[in-house]
C-alpha cells in the first residue's frame, strides 16, 4: 500500500510513474477522512487536489524538484496563506493568515502537497495536547493514551500513516516527545537552523521547527528543504546548509556516546529503561563506545525553562489584543474591557497560567530573583553541554520519563511539567536534539533520545539511520 | 515567595486577563504550586555565570534602515475584528 512506503520510496514511486500525485493524495485524503484520531485541525482537500494536479504537471515535463508531489501534514502553528491557521487556539479560531511562513513558502516552492493543518496544544504550550482547543489527539496505538505534545497530531499523523510526514515544532520537547510516545522519528534542529518567520512565536530563544517523519532518512531529505537562512528571522543563521542524505551511511565504528546519569536516576519507568539500554548496547554491537558522562544542572532545567518559556510567552501573547486580528468579545465596554475579556474569553487556561506566570516572573522586584536567575541557570546548562562534548560526539539517553500515557490521566500542570526533564535542556542550549523509535513497553512506543552538538545534524542523522539499518522498530505500525 | 488572592488579581490585571472571583482560589492555588516548583532556582549556586539570553550566543544581526514590507494593509485590514476609515476600532479612548 502507497501510506506504507517511506517518502524516499515515494519519490522514486511519483519519478518512475508507479503513480501519480493526485493518486497518492487522494489516497491519504482517504485515509484522514476514516481517521478516528482527530489528528488534523483543517484538512485542506481542495488545495492539496489542485497543488497535486499541478505537481503532477511538472513531473510530466521532467523538471520536478526531488519532493515534488510529496504530501504532507503541516502544523497548525506555521502560517499559510488564505488558510485557517490557529495555532489550536479559539484566539485564533477565525483567523485566516494573510501571508505564508518562511517554512510553508520552501514547501511549496517543492511544490509538496500540503494534506492539512494538525492539531497541537494551544500555542505549543502542552506535553499531551490536551490543551487544544480542538480537542485533544488521540494515540494510534491505543485510543485512550494520548499522543504527546504539543505536536501530537504530526507524530498521531505520521505514525498512523495518514500523511508521509509532518512539520513540528519544539520549544521545550515539543517534537521530541510526540515522536517517542507515537514510534516516529522525529528531529528537533539546532536552534537558528530553520526560519521562525510565520511560526506562531511561544518562546522565541527557544521555538525550533523540525521534521516528523517515519524514518531518519526520511528526515534528512526533509531537512534539506526546509534548513536554511532567512533574511526575515533576525535569530536564522547565515549558515550553508549541508546535503544531509550525504553522509548516512557512516559507519558507528568509535562513535562515542555519552549516557548522562542523571538521564537513568529515579523516576524514570523501568520498561523505558530497558528498550533505552537496549538501543544502545545495539550502538556497542556496532563498534560505537558507551562513556558514562554527567549534566549536573540538567534537573534544574525544569524551573529555568518554566520561568524563561513563560516570561517571553507573556510578551509573545501579547500581541492577541482583540484589535487587529483573532478573537474579539462581544460589546466591549471600553478598551480595557475589550483586551481582559478579550483575553480571557480566547485564551485557554495553561496558556494563561504561563502567561500569569510570565507577567509575575518579570514584574517589578521580581525580575532578578526568577528572569535573571533563571538566564544563569541557562547558562549553567548550556556549560555542561559544553563539557560533556569534548568527550563525546553524541548523547544518548530517554525522551520522556515514561511512554504514552491515559488521556485525562494528569490534572496537575506541576507533575506534567516533571515530565519534561530530558527534553527541556537541550532548547535551553540550543542543541540539536533527536526521537528514534527504540522498542516498546507494555505495547506502547519507546524512543530513544540522541542529543548533538550544535550543527551536528549530519551526525545524527547518521547514528538514527544505522541504528534504522539494524532493527525494525522504525517500521511497526498501528494500522495495517 | 507565596502570592494571596489579591496579587494574583494584580498580576492577572498586568497580564491584562481577568479572573472569575468563583476561579480565583483555584488559580492562586495552582499558580503557587508552580511557583513552589520556581522557587527551586534560589536554592541553585549560579557563581558568576553570565546570563543567557541566546542559545547560540549570536549578536543581533543588523540591517540596512531600508523599506522591505510591501504594503500589506488592506489584507490585514480585512481579517480584522473591527476597521473604518483604514483604522483598527476600539471602543472610545478620549470622550
Amino acid at each position: 500500500m502507497m501510506h506504507n512506503l517511506t517518502i524516499a520510496e515515494q519519490i522514486k514511486g511519483l519519478k518512475n510513474r508507479e503513480f501519480s500525485s493526485l493518486e497518492l493524495t487522494q489516497h491519504y485524503l482517504n485515509r484522514i477522512d476514516d481517521s478516528k484520531l482527530n489528528a488534523f485541525i483543517s484538512v485542506t482537500s481542495e488545495q492539496a487536489i489542485t497543488q497535486a494536479k499541478m505537481a503532477d504537471s511538472i513531473l510530466a515535463k521532467g523538471n520536478a524538484s526531488s519532493l515534488t508531489g510529496i504530501p504532507y501534514a503541516h502544523k497548525d502553528i506555521f502560517c499559510t496563506k488564505g488558510i485557517k491557521t490557529s495555532a489550536g487556539s479559539k484566539m485564533l479560531d477565525s483567523f485566516i493568515s494573510p501571508y505564508d511562513a518562511t517554512l510553508t513558502e520552501k514547501l511549496n516552492y517543492q511544490n509538496m502537497v500540503m494534506l492539512g493543518k494538525t492539531n497541537m496544544d494551544e500555542f505549543a504550550m502542552g506535553s499531551s495536547n490536551e490543551n487544544s482547543y480542538y480537542g485533544p489527539v488521540k494515540n494510534p496505538w491505543d485510543t485512550k493514551k494520548v499522543p504527546g505534545g504539543s505536536s501530537g497530531g504530526s507524530a498521531a499523523a505520521v505514525a498512523s500513516r495518514i500523511s508521509p510526514f509532518a512539520t513540528g515544532t519544539d520549544t521545550g520537547g515539543s517534537i521530541r516527545q510526540p515522536a517517542s510516545l507515537c514510534g516516529i522519528t522525529g528531529l528537533k534542529p539546532t536552534y537558528g537552523r530553520i526560519s521562525r518567520y510565520g511560526m506562531i512565536a511561544y518562546a522565541s530563544s527557544l521555538d525550533q521547527a523540525g521534521p516528523m517523519t517515519r524514518t531518519a532518512e526520511d528526515s534528512a531529505i526533509i531537512l534539506n528543504v526546509m534548513a536554511g537562512f532567512d533574511t526575515k528571522d533576525s535569530t536564522s543563521a547565515n549558515k550553508s546548509v549541508p546535503d544531509y542524505t550525504q553522509n548516512l551511511s557512516k559507519s558507528m565504528k568509535g562513535l562515542k556516546i555519552g549516557l548522562p546519569k542523571e538521564y537513568f536516576s529515579e523516576g524514570l519507568d523501568k520498561g523505558v529503561e530497558k528498550v533505552v539500554m537496549k538501543a544502545i548496547s545495539d550502538y556497542e554491537t556496532m563498534g560505537a563506545e558507551v562513556i558514562e558522562v554527567s549534566l549536573p544542572n540538567s534537573i534544574h532545567a525544569i524551573p529555568a525553562y518554566y520561568i524563561v518559556a513563560p516570561c517571553e510567552c507573556s510578551s509573545n501573547l501579547s500581541r492577541f489584543d482583540g484589535v487587529r486580528y483573532g478573537y474579539r468579545c462581544d460589546d466591549p465596554k471600553d478598551l480595557n474591557d475589550l483586551y481582559l475579556r478579550s483575553r480571557s474569553e480566547g485564551f485557554g487556561d495553561e496558556v494563561k497560567r504561563r502567561i500569569m506566570i510570565g507577567a509575575y516572573a518579570l514584574s517589578a522586584g521580581y525580575y532578578d530573583a526568577y528572569y535573571l536567575k533563571a538566564q544563569k541557570v541557562r547558562k549553567l546548562v548550556s556549560e555542561d553541554f559544553k563539557k560533556v562534548f569534548k568527550e563525546v560526539d553524541v548523547v544518548m539517553g530517554p525522551v520522556s520519563p515514561s511512554a504514552a500515557f491515559d488521556l485525562g490521566s494528569v490534572k496537575d500542570p506541576v507533575s506534567m511539567y516533571l515530565a519534561d526533564i530530558y527534553t527541556l535542556s537541550v532548547n535551553l542550549a540550543g542543541l540539536p536534539g533527536m526521537s528514534i523509535p527504540a522498542g516498546f513497553s507494555d505495547n506502547l512506543p519507546v524512543g530513544l533520545q540522541l542529543i548533538g552538538n550544535h550543527w551536528s545534524e549530519e551526525l545524527l542523522l547518521n547514528a538514527a539511520h544505522q541504528f534504522q539499518l539494524k532493527t525494525d522498530w522504525h517500521n511497526s505500525s498501528p494500522v495495517d | 515567595m507565596s502570592l494571596d488572592n489579591n496579587k494574583v488579581k494584580e498580576i492577572a490585571f498586568l497580564a491584562r486577563l481577568s479572573i472569575e472571583d468563583s476561579e480565583l482560589e483555584q488559580s492562586t492555588q495552582e499558580l503557587n504550586n508552580i511557583l513552589g516548583l520556581m522557587d527551586q532556582l534560589g536554592e541553585i549556586d549560579t557563581g558568576d555565570a553570565e546570563p543567557m539570553a541566546h542559545p547560540l550566543e549570536m549578536s543581533q544581526r543588523l540591517r540596512d534602515d531600508q523599506v522591505t514590507e510591501e504594503d500589506l494593509s488592506e489584507e490585514f485590514q480585512e481579517i480584522a475584528p473591527k476597521t473604518g476609515s483604514n483604522h483598527f476600532l476600539v471602543p472610545t479612548v478620549i470622550e
